[in-house]
């Protein structure tokens, strides 16, 4: 469904991928898992065309969507739940729901996504007209996978959703990823949690310093020396 | 509350005259501020709702109010190679339409040339932008009259078929045309912001990469505010020229838009509130000043209020009061939730 060839990106003068080659397919979880600076995020990034690669393919679905402007991707079916700032803090946590479906114009379908949205987080039902930046960590983030959801995605990419969130949280969130993969939508997820994110996904990429030095199912990569070794504590 | 006070400041604003007679001086304060709050408005939607600083905000102010003059006073000027342009004088209000129109147009070329990068460049572009305007206004004689200023600049006159017309000549009539005009401009500003484009607006400022990332035509959007922005301070211009009946390259000072940006600022951007009500107390404190002091002492004065309000109230007196307002009712707030159910479902 997804695939990156070779891809080379940076900025300014430093370079944050060194040709990286991934392949997520449909209906998959996909994990890359690796260091800070390791090109995780950078990655998510160039795939939803916030940061321009210099060289290299990204294809989705068949089509090359390498540097499209990222309106054009997320038309495609590719949504971005980026880490850090989650959400838009001043607005309602219904106007940020209403921000992810911003390229649909199907009414109906929209507002039935939202009822499913509120049923799924009843949480962000009862705050509807409370602005986001009020919403705990936990909540925010919620916020953050209902928008996306919002949009209708086919694939997700999840950036650290678990960063800064409380442990029983953190929980919570990761079945709520599942259930969105058993739901037929397409994870693509970063986590700095490796061992968190092996366990959950079907297939995973270990990067350093830009490149991937490690492939394999969840399981495979736990049972890996290096990976034990430098990632899960021995 | 927040939805009575607007309807309550028009209320009160539209018996003023009743209240106060139709003593001159202070209704054309009244009008000068108007308009000049139309102009922080228009700022505001730009400044408050999209993040981006117009310091050049009077250039289509200035625009509006020279299209209006020169359209309903005629000009026969030569523009090169011996070709003259000439235009017959047409009715004050084809002016007014024509000054939205030219700010506005002036608004999309702004944009379009500014917006890819955004930010400082835009305040750089904007600041430019007006001194050549002005520039322009003070050394086309032929056009513009120069420093000796257009004069003789016909009052609005508004006719119904049938009915006869009116021509507003009186300062009560021009202080309700302002006012209409106004009410008018904050209508539409609160309907852009409630919209699907207003979201797109303030997505931009308050996260950038996010509202990118859900799909957000950055410049397209930018642009199109700047377009609605320009429009407006056009049309405040017009209403100025026509108001006044004589205006000179004066109008085009970078003093005028430092004012909208203080009423704005100190109003509260990003609130529809906060550019009329920073509008109406910066527009008049000169005026409830002038009896008690000295015109130097004023200055000074008008300069401590300023930055009292910033000290107190940093994001500007409407969310400031709203902030205040809030924790008087704190207790209630406090109980619901407690009531709540935890964070964590199930």
């Amino acid at each position: 469904m997804l695939e990156i060839r070779d891809l080379v990106c940076g900025y300014g003068h430093g370079t944050a991928l060194k040709g990286l080659s991934i392949e997520v397919k449909e209906g998959q979880l996909v994990a890359l898992v690796g260091a800070n600076g390791a090109g995780k995020s950078t990655t998510l990034r160039a795939i939803s065309g916030l940061v321009p690669p210099r060289s290299g393919v990204i294809r989705f679905s068949g089509r090359d969507i390498t540097g499209a402007e990222p309106r054009r991707i997320l038309a495609h079916g590719i949504a971005h739940c980026p880490e850090g700032r989650r959400v838009f803090p001043q607005m309602s946590v219904a106007e940020n729901l209403a921000m992810g479906a911003y390229l649909r114009r199907d009414r109906p379908g929209v507002a039935a996504d939202l009822d499913r949205i509120y049923g799924e987080f009843p949480r962000l039902a009862e705050r509807r007209h409370q602005a986001a930046g009020t919403l705990s960590g936990g909540e925010q983030q919620m916020l953050a996978i209902g928008r996306a959801l919002m949009a209708r995605p086919r694939l997700v990419l999840f950036d650290e959703p678990s960063l800064g969130l409380a442990p029983t949280i953190v929980e919570r969130m990761f079945a709520v990823i599942r259930a969105i993969r058993t739901a037929g939508t397409t994870v693509l997820l970063v986590e700095q949690n490796a061992f968190a994110a092996l366990e959950l996904c079907d297939h995973a990429y270990l990067l350093e310093t830009g490149r991937v030095v490690r492939a394999g199912t969840g399981s495979a990569l736990i049972a890996d020396p290096h990976v034990r070794e430098a990632y899960l504590g021995g | 509350m927040t939805r009575l006070l607007p309807v309550l400041l028009l209320a009160a604003l539209a018996a003023l005259p009743l209240a106060l007679g139709t003593e001159p001086y202070l209704l054309n304060a009244l009008i000068t501020t108007g308009i000049l709050t139309i102009g922080a408005m228009s700022l505001n939607l730009l400044l408050g709702y999209t993040g981006q600083l117009s310091l050049g905000h009077i250039a289509f102010f200035g625009i509006g109010a020279y299209v209006s003059a020169l359209t309903s006073l005629g000009f026969d000027v030569e523009i090169g190679f011996g070709y003259r342009v000439a235009h017959e004088p047409w009715p004050a209000a084809t002016g007014f339409l024509l000054a939205v129109a030219a700010a506005g147009a002036c608004g999309w070329l702004i944009g379009r040339l500014s917006f890819r990068v955004r930010g400082a460049y835009f305040v750089i572009v904007t600041i430019s932008f007006a001194e050549v305007v002005r520039l322009v206004a003070l050394n086309w004689v032929e056009l513009t009259q120069g420093p000796l200023a257009l004069t003789g600049i016909p009052a609005f006159t508004f006719g119904l078929p049938g009915l006869g017309s009116w021509t507003l000549r009186t300062k009560l009539q021009n202080y309700y045309l302002v006012l209409g005009v106004g009410t008018l401009c904050y209508a539409l500003i609160a309907r852009m912001v409630r919209s699907r484009f207003g979201r797109a607006m303030r997505g931009l400022k308050e996260n950038e990469p996010l509202a990118l990332s859900v799909g957000i035509n950055a410049t397209r959007t930018l642009t199109v505010a700047a377009v609605v922005s320009a429009a407006m301070a056009g049309a405040a211009g017009s209403l100025y020229a026509h108001y006044l009946r004589i205006i000179d390259p004066d109008v085009f000072l970078f003093a005028t838009t430092v004012t909208m940006v203080i009423m704005v600022v100190g109003g509260g951007k990003g609130t529809l509130m906060g550019p009329v009500v920073g509008g109406l107390i910066f527009g008049l404190l000169p005026v409830a000043l002038r009896p008690v002091m000295a015109p130097e002492a004023q200055w000074i004065v008008y300069g401590i209020v300023l930055i009292l309000i910033l000290f107190l109230m940093p994001r500007g007196i409407v969310p400031g009061a709203a902030a205040l307002l809030a924790r008087g009712r704190a207790p209630r707030a406090g109980n619901t939730i407690l009531k709540s159910r935890p964070a964590v479902q199930r």
